[in-house]
């Protein structure tokens, strides 16, 4: 079973490359049982929003224009 | 001739957003200020291809990118390669005080709970501790992040222009996400004190 320390790890790197299908199950595995690091994830998945979002940034539907 | 189009209105008028983000990027006023300036004489005398295909502001955003990513490759004070170390130290060490030694949060170390996170990105205030949180991370250790999640480039990108390995980079990444998450902890959505 995948530590929290390893859980924490993982969540990180799934924003940043595909993770192996072992590495997967292994960290769903986890977070099924983990409220702490099931917390984290969702709050990691915020940080990503949030910097998608800043508000300097061209809004995403200013994007395209019509 | 004297007056200025409604295109370069509308470009004088960005100019404080994309300082804003240049800077959060780069972290020197200073070579923020020079890459801006080069941003906006690029974008004045590109202006008339601008044939309103994208927003000014995404057209212009798609200009600065290009400028950071010069600047962060062509000087050698952008990111410090070397100093990486020195902060991935200091973080291992605060790192390991969250979690027992069989590798499980120590109570009370784990997440909080944040409410709904979501309803502040409208929040003018949160934006302020955000960027404080971004500004207050490990000098080398923001740029890196700041690559990956404003510049929106490719770990292999970073890897590249950096000249490191992806499995350093993902490190990188980690550590900053842990400590901005911390940051916006304590400051933001610590229990009563917004």
């Amino acid at each position: 079973m995948l530590t929290c320390k390893e859980a924490t790890r993982l969540t990180s790197e799934a924003q940043d490359r595909d993770l192996a299908m072992m590495e997967t199950l292994g960290l769903e595995l986890h977070l099924m049982i983990c409220s702490g690091c099931r917390r984290y994830r969702e709050q990691m998945d915020f940080l990503h929003q949030a910097c998608q979002h800043h508000p300097v940034r061209p809004a995403p539907d200013e994007k395209k224009s019509p | 001739m004297n007056s200025m189009n409604s295109d370069e209105t509308g470009l004088t008028a960005l100019r404080p957003d994309i300082l804003r983000f240049a800077r959060l990027q780069l972290r020197d006023d200073a070579l923020a200020e020079d890459v801006v300036q080069d941003t906006m004489i690029a974008a004045m005398s590109g202006i008339d291809n601008f044939a309103g295909r994208a927003t000014l502001k995404t057209w212009v955003f798609s200009i600065l990118k290009n400028k950071l990513v010069d600047a962060l490759r062509t000087r050698d004070r952008s990111v410090n390669v070397s100093a990486l170390g020195d902060e991935e130290a200091d973080f291992d060490s605060m790192f390991d005080t969250l979690f027992k030694a069989n590798g499980h949060w120590l109570p009370g170390h784990q997440p909080a709970v944040w409410g709904d996170p979501e309803e502040d990105l409208s929040r003018q205030q949160f934006w302020q501790v955000f960027d404080a949180c971004l500004n207050y991370l490990p000098t080398n250790t923001g740029r890196v992040f700041a690559m990956r999640e404003l510049l929106d480039l490719e770990v292999d990108e970073i890897c590249r222009e950096l000249d490191i390995a992806s499995s350093n980079c993902y490190v990188i990444l980690h550590r900053a996400r842990h400590q901005l998450r911390a940051c916006l902890e304590k400051t933001w959505f610590g229990e009563g004190e917004k």
